[in-house]
């Protein structure tokens, strides 16, 4: 990760650190708040969820494209095919050349098909989109997609919509120590503190959507993981203190030895 | 291996038993695990799980928030045809009955399409009796090839076929199978289906097995509540779609829970299932499985389908018209039964967001299928 303030993503720079998801929000409005209160600047949408052909579309609508990047999702695809042909057909709906790159084959865990996602990965970079793939927090498929030249790698913390936070946090750190784009947790957090704990690794953005769109207050949910993340890029920045085991005074008993009055 | 191999190892007195041998103690651990098992289903559905309905569906409605938001998907049955060949007791498409029948030209399948999608619906369910001879395959495949403007998910709800057949269906746009067993029991199967194809419980039985084969992305499964003890054939269902879920693991189960309305014919369902059975049906199968969509119909009357949503339900038809013909054409057929919730899919709609839920009317995308 870098220590710009700013986020950078294939060139395009964000102050927010925050992405987030439009799915299970109780109403748009509500969604459309969080949002705000999360500070986010990119903001992901199920192209399945999305009538492309209907300007009054009820979720695109309720994203402000002059305040948010959209970036389309291939949730529910099964295989490369099927993502890479979603892909074509928001492109060609008019959105902009970024997707992130979503291939569950198993509806239940909606954990991510690392082949497929490959293979999808290459045929859409050569098409010329910017790739976000929805990977395993596996180091070596990381880089397997960095070469293939994707934007970023969007690990997970935990099988979508969990709230289990950083269960692969071993792997992510490899990844973070790896990789040289930007890498997004993205799955399973449920917690602001999750969050600021992926921040705190050096992660470089995380993306929320179940643990603000099901919490009571999703406004305040999203204020809270603003905060969060916030507090965990801060501390990342500002060098975090090592782990010891032992205990180390603040004020060591014999600090005088080393002083020469 | 089929699911005629594996149920082969269920009893159904067998699994009464079980399920009646069920305690308080069962039925808490079954509720306070974190991973449930078949046999915690079976506490669930058992009566000692009674006293402990509030305490299900509070659990219930927070898993369903956790795995879906709040959000009810929205769907609407589009009637192709009701001629059928089969003389199920309980249904009013019955071949013995003297109704008005009535095969829909494609003109008019358009037109009731039109006026579906007008209504919002993005999401269909094509509905037909059983009667090759007058809707071959052939006939669905070009339906729903012409339904794919109007629509962006078909399924379909009509007689088994080979998984051949279902592979043309898929390539021709149709992406989700309905198909319920109404019952598990063999002896009621046999009661309720005198004559016609639909006799044969073995082939019915393996026809989720066809479709999971041919590579639907939505297996819909369920009984009809009437005809057998619902919590045996809720054990029954839950053993099929836990089968269903392993076996084609990139298939997505859901499960309906339609209870036996007045039709045509008369019947009288012999195991009536009051309000709080179903109710216990559907936290039971929520809390069994996390992750499968449940589905309520305009079977069910207003106000329960008002305080089914918070329960666990995902998926609600509204405004349906049960007749070929029944939305858009002044003379229209004969229906297949009684409809209880009458109100116009935005009424619904305006209920299940004032419920704070959000109505979903697309959540699929005909570019997964074919383009």
């Amino acid at each position: 990760m870098s220590n710009l303030r700013s986020l950078k993503i294939a060139g395009r720079t964000f102050e927010s650190r925050l992405l987030m998801g439009t799915g299970k929000f109780p109403s748009n409005d509500i969604m459309k708040n969080a949002l705000a209160a999360s500070g986010t600047e990119i903001v992901t949408v199920a192209l399945r969820r999305a009538d492309l052909s209907n300007p009054n579309d009820n979720i695109i609508g309720a994203i402000d494209t002059n305040r948010y990047l959209l970036l389309p999702n291939t949730s529910g695809a099964r295989d490369a095919d099927e993502a890479v042909r979603l892909a074509r057909i928001s492109r060609a709906a008019g959105c902009e050349p970024w997707i992130k790159l979503e291939i569950t084959p198993d509806p239940y865990y909606l954990l991510p098909d690392p082949v497929e996602t490959l293979k999808a990965a290459e045929i859409l970079v050569k098409e010329g989109f910017i790739v976000l793939p929805y990977i395993n927090a596996d180091p070596i498929l990381a880089k397997r997609l960095e070469d293939a030249g994707t934007a970023t790698v969007m690990p997970l913390g935990a099988p979508i919509g969990t709230n289990r936070g950083l269960k692969t946090a071993d792997s992510i750190r490899i990844i973070i120590e790896q990789v040289q784009i930007p890498v997004v947790v993205d799955a399973g957090l449920g917690a602001p503190s999750h969050a600021s704990e992926a921040m705190e690794m050096g992660a470089d953005a995380v993306l929320v959507n179940t643990a603000i769109a099901v919490a009571s207050d999703p406004i305040g949910m999203a204020r809270a993981f603003r905060l969060g993340v916030e507090a965990g890029f801060t501390a990342y920045t500002a060098g975090l203190g090592e782990e010891k085991i032992q205990a180390e005074a603040s004020s060591p008993l014999t600090g005088f030895l080393r002083n020469d009055s | 291996m089929s699911f005629a191999d594996k149920i082969k190892m269920y009893d159904w007195e067998f699994v009464k038993s079980a399920i009646f041998a069920k305690t308080a103690d069962d039925v808490k651990r079954a509720l306070y695990t974190d991973k449930r098992t078949h046999n915690d289903l079976l506490a669930l559905l058992s009566p000692a799980a009674e006293p402990f309905i509030e305490d299900m569906a509070q659990q219930a409605h927070k898993i369903t928030l956790q795995r879906f938001g709040k959000i009810i998907q929205m769907y609407a049955p589009l009637y192709i045809s009701n001629k059928c060949t089969n003389s199920c007791l309980y249904c009013g498409f019955n071949c013995t009955y003297k109704i008005d029948r009535k095969t829909l030209t494609e003109k008019e399948i358009i037109k009731e399409a039109e006026f579906i999608c007008k209504l919002g619906f993005r999401h269909v369910l094509l509905v037909s009796g059983e009667s090759p001879v007058d809707v071959p395959v052939s006939s669905f495949c070009r339906i729903a090839q012409i339904l794919k403007k109007f629509f962006s998910s078909i399924s379909i709800e009509i007689y088994p076929l080979s998984t051949d057949e279902y592979r043309t269906l898929i390539k021709s746009g149709v992406d989700g199978l309905t198909i319920y067993q109404e019952t598990y029991n063999k002896i009621t199967y046999k009661q309720v289906h005198p004559a016609g194809k639909k006799r044969d419980y073995k082939w019915r039985l393996t026809t989720p097995d066809r479709g999971g084969t041919a590579g639907f992305r939505r297996l819909n499964i369920g009984v009809l509540l009437g005809l057998s003890d619902w919590r045996v054939d809720g054990a029954f269902t839950g053993l099929h779609a836990l089968y269903l879920m392993r076996q084609y693991w990139k298939s997505h189960i859901s499960i309906s829970f339609p209870r036996l309305r007045p039709a045509t014919g008369g019947y009288e369902p012999e195991f009536p299932v009051d309000d709080s059975a179903l109710v216990q049906l559907i936290c039971a199968f929520r809390l069994f499985l996390p992750d499968s969509g449940l589905i309520i119909s305009t079977r069910e009357p207003e106000q329960l389908r008002n305080n089914l949503i918070p329960l666990g339900i995902t998926q609600m038809s509204a405004g349906s018209k049960t007749s070929p013909g029944g939305y858009a054409m002044e003379e229209h057929a004969d229906k297949q039964f009684e409809i209880s919730d009458i109100r116009s899919p935005e009424d619904v709609a305006k209920t299940i967001t004032l419920s704070g839920y959000e109505p979903v009317w697309k959540d699929w995308d005909k570019a997964f299928l074919n383009g």
